[in-house]
């Protein structure tokens, strides 16, 4: 399309004005850009209050959208069920059975967990999820992975607990809103997940590449020790996540340890539960400065 | 009696007699479509790759290339403002780009001022590929190879996306001037 005269002021005093005060106004908009964006890089908390608002007024619209998501797609694995009913129907009774035999020895191995454990005088109460929510939207258009939870401050979430769906470990609470939260996935390439190998002690790093994939990182080298399929739990250092809460499977070896699948897949998570943080204290240590002293005359942040 | 100029009384944007266009929508309409693409990404599900196009970028590029001298040159700044309060990035990054983008294409009309539509979609893409890449660089994550692989088939669909994208402004363009009864 051809330009329009817009673009070409004349002799028109308050033509030129206009156009000329547009450009500034662009030139500053730049600046303010660049401004506003080295700042949030130096200090990745700046005005979050003001993206939690934001996140909070859309809320509504996108918990709806979510449900209608979530509820569509049931639809679909109802009616894909109904297509191969019947082979699946036997192989579902055999494994229930098996499944039954397996469930009695574990009350039986949960029992003398607990029996052995009063006698070591470990207390561990059952852990209670702060809120239960739906994952509500995402930043499908970012390259950083985040997601967005329908509960907020007023629910009880605050910043650093973890985020799980009854399949595994989904991410950590970033930013908080009144009624909505950021949560930071562990596919995000800034997320770095402490885990070891179900089974053994073999302790590594899960790191996010931010392409769907987590590296899995050994701490000790030398020989490879992984094998594909090993599945990989959180380890509980670091303190925010409970140990035992199930994060990748292995999918590719490298010479440093390899690259994990992650069990939990925020695009089929439903509802997740926000946990509080596993040893807060550590946390607290971890974040203060090394010149600051820590416990009772450290003060709280 | 015989009817004068039939066609006289209405046009495309409808009857004229006893109606007349809203400034108010002719005027935040091509805002509005920009607010709301900006919000489209986040009602998708959560991806594990960035692969929704960059909707609310998308329409500011078509509304620029479809109907050039609508939105101002500033514009990229306060649009862009709303984007990073959803998109996920760090705060300025659109105000940023987008305004480069608003100010990029206005030296192209400079240079090229009449364009066909096959120029405006290479225009488009290249904007498109400039600022997918940029954004992945200011977005405050670790910059990985496999993570600039993963943005292939996201650009890909937003290059593909614009056609679509021009149309729809320019149906919205049309619906931007409908005319409405004069109540006074």
């Amino acid at each position: 399309m051809a330009p329009s005269a817009q673009r070409h002021a004349g002799f028109s005093k308050r033509a030129q004005y206009t156009l000329f005060t547009g450009y500034i106004a662009a030139g500053l908009g730049t600046l303010l850009g660049a401004i506003l964006l080295g700042v949030s890089l130096w200090q990745p908390r700046f005005l979050s209050g003001l993206r939690g608002g934001a996140q909070d007024v859309v809320a509504p619209a996108t918990g709806a959208a979510a449900t209608a998501r979530t509820e569509s797609k049931g639809l679909i694995s109802t009616i894909r069920g109904y297509l191969r009913a019947g082979s699946q129907n036997a192989a579902l009774k055999r494994e229930v059975e098996i499944a039954r035999i397996r469930l009695k020895e574990a009350e039986a191995v949960r029992q003398e967990n607990a029996r052995l454990k009063a006698l070591l005088a470990i207390r561990d109460g059952e852990v209670k999820p702060v809120a239960v929510a739906r994952l509500v939207g995402s930043t499908a258009a970012s390259t950083r992975r985040f997601a967005y939870l329908g509960a907020g401050s007023a629910q009880g979430v605050a910043v650093g607990m973890p985020v799980v769906s009854p399949r595994g470990v989904v991410g950590r609470i970033l930013e908080v809103g009144r009624n909505s939260s950021r949560v930071l996935l562990i596919l995000d390439s800034e997320s770095v997940l402490p885990v070891r190998r179900s089974g053994d002690e073999l302790v590594a790093f899960a790191e996010g590449r931010g392409d769907s994939l987590l590296r899995i990182k050994l701490i000790n080298l030398g020989l490879n020790p992984l094998k594909l399929g090993d599945l990989f739990l959180t380890s509980g250092a670091g303190g925010y996540y409970r140990p035992g809460t199930a994060v990748a499977i292995l999918t590719h070896k490298s010479a440093d340890g390899g690259l994990a699948r992650i069990v939990s897949d925020p695009a089929a998570t439903d509802f997740v539960a926000v946990m509080p943080i596993f040893e807060p204290e550590a946390v607290e240590v971890a974040d203060t400065p090394i010149e600051r002293a820590v416990g009772e005359t450290g003060e709280r942040r | 009696m015989e009817r004068y100029a039939p066609r006289a009384r209405s046009d495309a944007y409808g009857r004229r007699i006893n109606r007349a266009h809203s400034p108010l929508v002719a005027l935040a309409l091509p805002w509005l479509s920009i607010l709301l693409g900006s919000l489209l990404p986040m009602f998708f599900i959560a991806t594990a790759l960035p692969l929704i196009p960059p909707t609310g970028f998308l329409t500011l590029l078509a509304w620029r290339l479809v109907r050039p001298g609508l939105l101002p040159v500033w514009a990229g700044a306060p649009l862009g403002l709303f984007d990073d309060l959803f998109s996920g990035q760090p705060l300025g990054s659109g105000v940023l780009l987008w305004s480069l983008t608003m100010i990029a294409i206005e030296l192209l009309d400079r240079r090229l001022p009449w364009r066909s539509f096959a120029q405006d979609w290479i225009a488009a893409t290249l904007s498109l590929l400039g600022y997918l890449l940029a954004a992945f660089l200011v977005s405050g994550a670790t910059a990985t190879a496999p993570a600039l692989v993963a943005l292939g088939p996201q650009a890909l669909l937003s290059a593909l996306l614009f056609p679509a994208a021009a149309r729809l402004v320019a149906t919205l363009d049309r619906l931007r001037l409908t005319r409405y009864r004069v109540t006074a």
